[in-house]
């Protein structure tokens, strides 16, 4: 025995150390993997011996192949026993190897607890400590179970060193074990205001984690960490800190208000870019007022991120973005290009009706000082976006527009002619009003042609030349001089602009001839008229010889056609009207609906092939005959199956959304569409005009700052006007307001929040359940929602439903069933009767989950509802079909909207005495009285509107504006609740809920 | 932080420390997937990358790269300022530390890093107080072993 413990002794000295196998693997590159197993060979040897000096040189080899990627799982069994050591150095080796390669189903940890419990409570601290840390990487379930309690009391260690880690690996226990929050947390409260910074800030960090699972919770310590965060020095903190109040402002809005000036100064202040970009990302995740985002804006190095910000706020608070206009305005000038870019789609959604004018004209002087085409390029397309957003929704005068677009053909070398263009051609086309002025631009445009052409190659803006062209032909009529523009349009330079926009000059050349001719053959001197016939006699053959096909085409077409003309003028025929009658008809735009007002012409089946499409999957061989011969016909069967009715609702949906971003289409209104429904025709096309009203025309070629004028000078007529008639409004609605409580003047700003309405499931059958979520306590961090009620005006609710598929199979067809009671119905499609399941818009593979909302509507909300439905549904392997029951239970709590309220209003509202009171009494609730006013905030959707001491008031309002206002008063385990509210029945109802809530904790 | 991986720019492993449980094959998936994808990246490139629902931050120090998966929420110049505290701690312990000495003494940097991050959190932001506690846990050890070495010897043979 003795010799051979000398034995291993010796061999001990040969074996290879951590250093030596390292080394060994780096000389052996060519055949690392066979030195590797005659290693793990080695190792398997040593770890046979009992010494622990040997088996601890093993196991740290080990864990350095383990990272090289072998496995060493077979090995768990002897890093346990070198974890248990006595020894300082071994022990440490153990647990760096456990927690390397331990996970949660390695299963000799559960051998390990009662060592690591000895650890835990050594008087080492540095034992204790690697236990802690071995511990945070393979904690299980039961380990935090069983050890949770020995973890809590190191909490309170006189050794800061063992409180840091004890606090950090709370963090672990609680998502091991959720239920070790609740006992612990007082504790873990307690650490937020430690002497040692170090443990302060392990506290801060496990709450701000567990905040942002499930921030409802930790609402009531927002005073502490506001008082942390305007106290503490530490940025890593304060990150932390500020990242939890991200997460807890949705929750109570008045927190936002009460961090601007913290989050401002340290945004000023702080010198940590890491710092800077969480406050900024706060803001941009919280709907701050939009003075933080502006303080961005002052500092160049978020400037992007501010702007980034403004336009999240934009979204929901247009009017706050807009008073930072000038600052935006300013972020133009900015070096950096992508600032410039974002600033710009910022003024996008800036845009109303009375700045456009003033923003557009500041972009234009921008477009004349930019460097770079691409950036100009960007101007010129967002000066375009911004104008024609929403059907020229902001534009109310359209003289200004046109000179706009005029100013823009004179940029030089950008490519998006076209864009201008179109823009021309459908503001002629749709505004009939402009279209004198329009004309008169354009010919200009078309006389100082050869200003936009200088530089043909390169240059895309002689399409607009496309769009002159066009509205000067087709609407020659308004033209003062046409046969200047006759003579500018027949050039001999035009044939060197590009062939499209030659075709269109032809043409249109022609439809100017037609319009010169009718007034000139009115006038008894008849030269003038076969003056103007010799000019395109003259001209046209210039573009004859075109090589464009199409300009060859017309020319030669419109040359015979003049030659004819002139022929019939010097007999002295009248030629003008049957000339005109050839470009007769007036171009109207065609409303989105038009298409469908068409008949189908009698017989024609627009769902039956024209040609049968050949089928692939027949072989000539087996059917020879079948091509020749006469098949029995297959499309007897209606090919086009019947689309149901909320996959149409659907596509008509997409198209309308289509077709509102398409400036081509303009919507009907629905009178127009009315009068024309009985009456089909091609002649019926409902069209619709943009009707505006436009002032004195002015001559020239306009500047739009002239425009800018006149539009002020008219809209001050015009604010007074309105003036008068809002003072009148404001009387009606005073008069109007009665019973229903007015909440602000902004309705927009009158958000409802989610409500929880639960939902009891009665019967589980194996297969798909609606998950369901009895137990919510308020401290599991992992909560789900299953079903949320979110509730719109007076009457809808809206239920949200998970669906979840607990089963292995393919679940479809669902459908979602409700037997409807007297007050609350299942909004169905129109056209479904009333026992009908809507489908459920999805299908569910194993193990996934969906949810899908529904829409009820509630007549009464003053007592609970609870609804029968069933879902049914198709198991795919099997085929059949299956029903889920379940029951809707909606609280009236579920009705209350969470509305904060001031106390002075709170108090006016209880002295007025139209509200009904009444009481219920609360025994043996053993919480700290904080907890129980998170627990009715949260559980029933009331505000806090003042608390003093162990007394608090709190406001809730319903859906149909009822008021309802508690006292909640507290004296040892006894809670009193007084409350009043204008419908008795509401009241009783909840108060019973909060009654129950608590009797179940 | 989900994960901390070392690896150099062979792309060889240096260094892993994984805060969330995950099977030997999901480890290796992941550290194999994230150091093709971000040896591939240029040196001008962003250290940040959105990678499966994660946000990755990496850094490299001569030779090694250093990158940490944070969740989507969580502050990326914060966890570039963590990474850069580990190279300091590591170059304050090991004086001007290179690869080899990371190499060589891996449990070293492991012990450095756990005393530094527990369970993905930061628990010291003092580096003065992670390298007092690292040095007298080494101190500790070494007292254990100078002592035992050669008693421990002498003692299973028995001649004590």
């Amino acid at each position: 025995m003795a010799l051979k413990i000398v034995k291993g002794s010796i061999d001990r000295m040969f074996d290879k150390n951590l250093q030596d196998l390292v080394r060994g693997i780096r000389n052996h590159k060519e055949d690392e993997a066979k030195y590797i197993s005659t290693c793990i060979d080695e190792i398997k040897q040593e770890l046979k011996q009992d010494n622990i000096a040997v088996k601890a040189n093993a196991v740290c080899k080990l864990t350095y192949l383990q990272m090289l990627g072998y496995d060493v799982s077979w090995a768990a069994f002897n890093i346990v026993e070198v974890m248990s050591s006595s020894k300082f150095t071994y022990k440490r080796i153990g647990y760096l190897a456990a927690s390397q390669c331990f996970h949660e189903n390695t299963d000799v940890i559960m051998l390990t607890t009662n060592q690591i419990r000895k650890d835990l409570s050594s008087p080492n601290q540095y034992d204790t400590g690697v236990a802690l840390t071995g511990l945070s990487c393979f904690v299980t379930p039961d380990l935090a179970r069983d050890l949770a309690n020995d973890i809590m009391t190191l909490m309170s260690h006189t050794k800061p060193y063992i409180r840091k880690k004890a606090v950090l690996i709370m963090y672990k226990v609680f998502l091991k074990y959720p239920e070790s929050l609740r006992p612990a947390f007082p504790r873990l409260k307690e650490k937020l205001e430690d002497p040692d910074p170090g443990v302060q800030s392990a506290a801060v960090n496990v709450i701000c984690e567990l905040a942002r699972r499930n921030p409802k919770n930790y609402l009531s310590l927002a005073p502490l960490f506001f008082k942390l965060m305007t106290s503490s020095t530490n940025n890593w903190v304060l990150i932390k800190i500020i990242k939890l109040f991200g997460a807890l402002t949705p929750l109570e809005p008045r927190l936002g208000k009460k961090l601007i000036e913290p989050l401002t100064n340290l945004i000023h202040s702080t010198s940590a870019m890491s710092l800077l970009y969480e406050c900024v990302n706060t803001v941009i995740a919280g709907q701050y007022s939009c003075s933080v985002g502006s303080v961005c804006l002052r500092i160049s190095v978020v400037k992007y991120l501010g702007l980034l910000a403004m336009s999240k706020i934009l979204k929901t608070h247009p009017k706050s973005v807009q008073s930072h206009k000038d600052l935006i305005l300013q972020c133009l000038d900015d070096k950096d290009e992508s600032i410039r870019l974002r600033a710009l789609d910022l003024l996008y959604g800036m845009v109303s009706k009375k700045n456009l004018m003033e923003i557009v004209k500041k972009l234009m002087i921008h477009v004349d000082k930019a460097e770079g085409t691409t950036y100009r390029d960007e101007l010129l397309t967002k000066i375009i976006d911004i104008c024609s957003q929403s059907n020229y929704q902001y534009i109310t005068n359209f003289e200004w527009y046109i000179s706009i677009l005029v100013e823009l053909t004179r940029l030089e070398g950008t490519r998006h002619g076209h864009l201008i263009a179109s823009q021309m051609l459908d503001v002629a086309i749709r505004v009939k009003a402009i279209r004198a002025f329009a004309v008169a631009q354009m010919a200009t445009l078309l006389d100082n042609a050869h200003l936009l052409t200088g530089n043909m190659q390169r240059n895309g803006i002689c399409e607009v030349l496309y769009a002159a062209a066009w509205i000067c032909g087709e609407f020659s009529e308004h033209l003062e001089n046409p046969v200047q523009t006759l003579e500018a349009m027949l050039r001999p330079k035009v044939a060197t602009l590009p062939g499209h926009i030659q075709a269109v000059y032809v043409q249109n050349a022609a439809k100017l001839f037609a319009t010169i001719l009718k007034n000139q053959e009115g006038n008894t001197d008849s030269t003038a008229a076969q003056e103007t016939s010799q000019l395109m006699i003259d001209r046209l053959p210039l573009f004859v010889q075109s090589a464009n096909l199409e300009v060859q085409e017309r020319a030669s077409c419109i040359l015979q056609l003049v030659k004819y003309i002139q022929k019939l003028q010097q007999k002295d025929v009248e030629v003008a009207e049957e000339v005109s009658a050839l470009f007769a008809g007036e171009l109207n735009p065609v409303a989105p609906k038009a298409q469908k007002k068409v008949p189908v012409p009698e017989g024609l089946d627009l769902d039956a092939w024209i040609n049968e499409p050949p089928s692939e999957s027949e072989s000539e061989d087996e059917q020879p005959k079948a091509i020749f011969t006469k098949e029995e016909p297959k499309h007897s069967r209606p090919r086009h199956t019947e689309v149901d009715e909320k996959e149409l609702a659907r596509r008509r949906e997409a198209r309308k959304q289509e077709q509102a971003n398409n400036p081509f289409y303009i919507k009907a209104s629905p009178s127009s569409q009315k009068v024309y429904q009985e009456t089909p025709g091609v002649e019926h096309i409902p069209v619709v005009q943009i009707d505006l009203s436009v002032p004195l025309k002015v001559p020239g070629l306009p500047m739009s700052d002239q425009y800018v004028k006149l539009e002020e000078e008219r809209r001050q007529k015009e604010r007074a006007e309105k003036k008068k008639k809002e003072k009148k409004k404001r009387k009606e609605k005073r008069s109007g307001r009665g019973k229903k409580h007015d909440s602000g003047p902004e309705s927009e700003e009158d958000i409802t929040p989610a409500h929880v309405v639960d939902i009891v499931t009665e019967e589980m059958p194996e297969n798909a359940l609606p998950s369901d979520d009895d137990d919510k306590d308020p401290n599991d961090p992992h909560k789900v929602c299953d079903i949320q009620g979110n509730l719109q005006d007076g009457s809808q609710v809206v239920v949200s439903v998970i669906f979840e598929n607990k089963s292995d199979s393919f679940l479809k067809s669902m459908e979602f069933n409700v037997l409807d009671s007297l007050n609350s119905k299942l909004q169905r499609p129109e056209g479904s009767g009333p026992h009908d399941g809507l489908t459920v818009p999805f299908q569910l593979p194993p193990g996934v989950s969906n949810e899908a909302r529904f829409v009820f509507t509630v007549q009464s909300i003053v007592m609970p509802q609870k609804l029968k439905g069933t879902l049914t549904f198709i198991v795919k392997d099997s085929s059949t079909h299956e029903k889920l029951d379940f029951k809707l239970h909606f609280t009236c709590t579920s009705y209350l909207i969470t509305t904060p309220c001031y106390s002075d209003a709170f108090a006016k509202l209880l002295e007025s005495g139209d509200l009904k009171s009444s009481s219920v009494r609360l025994e043996g609730v053993n919480m700290p009285f904080h907890h129980l006013l998170a627990r009715i905030c949260f559980h029933h959707h009331f505000s806090v509107v003042e608390r003093i001491d162990s007394c608090a008031s709190m406001y809730s309002r319903s859906i149909q504006g009822h008021h309802v206002c508690l006292l909640v008063k507290t004296s040892g385990q006894t809670v009193s609740i007084d409350a009043k509210c204008d419908e008795p029945t509401l009241l009783g109802n909840v108060l019973d809920e909060i009654k129950q809530t608590f009797s179940q904790c | 932080m989900q994960f901390m991986l070392l690896f150099s720019r062979q792309g060889k492993l240096r260094l892993q420390k994984w805060y969330v449980p995950l099977s030997d094959k999901e480890r290796k998936k992941i550290s194999r997937d994230l150091v093709q994808t971000i040896l591939a990246r240029k040196p001008k490139m962003c250290s940040f990358l959105e990678w499966r629902d994660l946000k990755i931050v990496y850094k490299r120090y001569a030779s090694l790269y250093f990158c940490c998966a944070v969740e989507d929420q969580d502050n990326e110049l914060i966890t570039l300022e963590i990474i850069h505290r580990y190279v300091e701690l590591l170059d304050k312990y090991f004086g001007s530390v290179c690869e080899l000495d990371i190499i060589f003494n891996f449990e070293k940097a492991y012990f450095i890093l756990d005393e530094f991050l527990l369970g993905g959190e930061a628990q010291e932001t003092s580096k003065k107080n992670v390298l007092k506690a690292i040095e007298q846990a080494d101190l500790l050890q070494e007292v254990h072993s100078e002592a035992e070495a050669p008693r421990s010897v002498l003692e299973e043979i028995g001649l004590t």
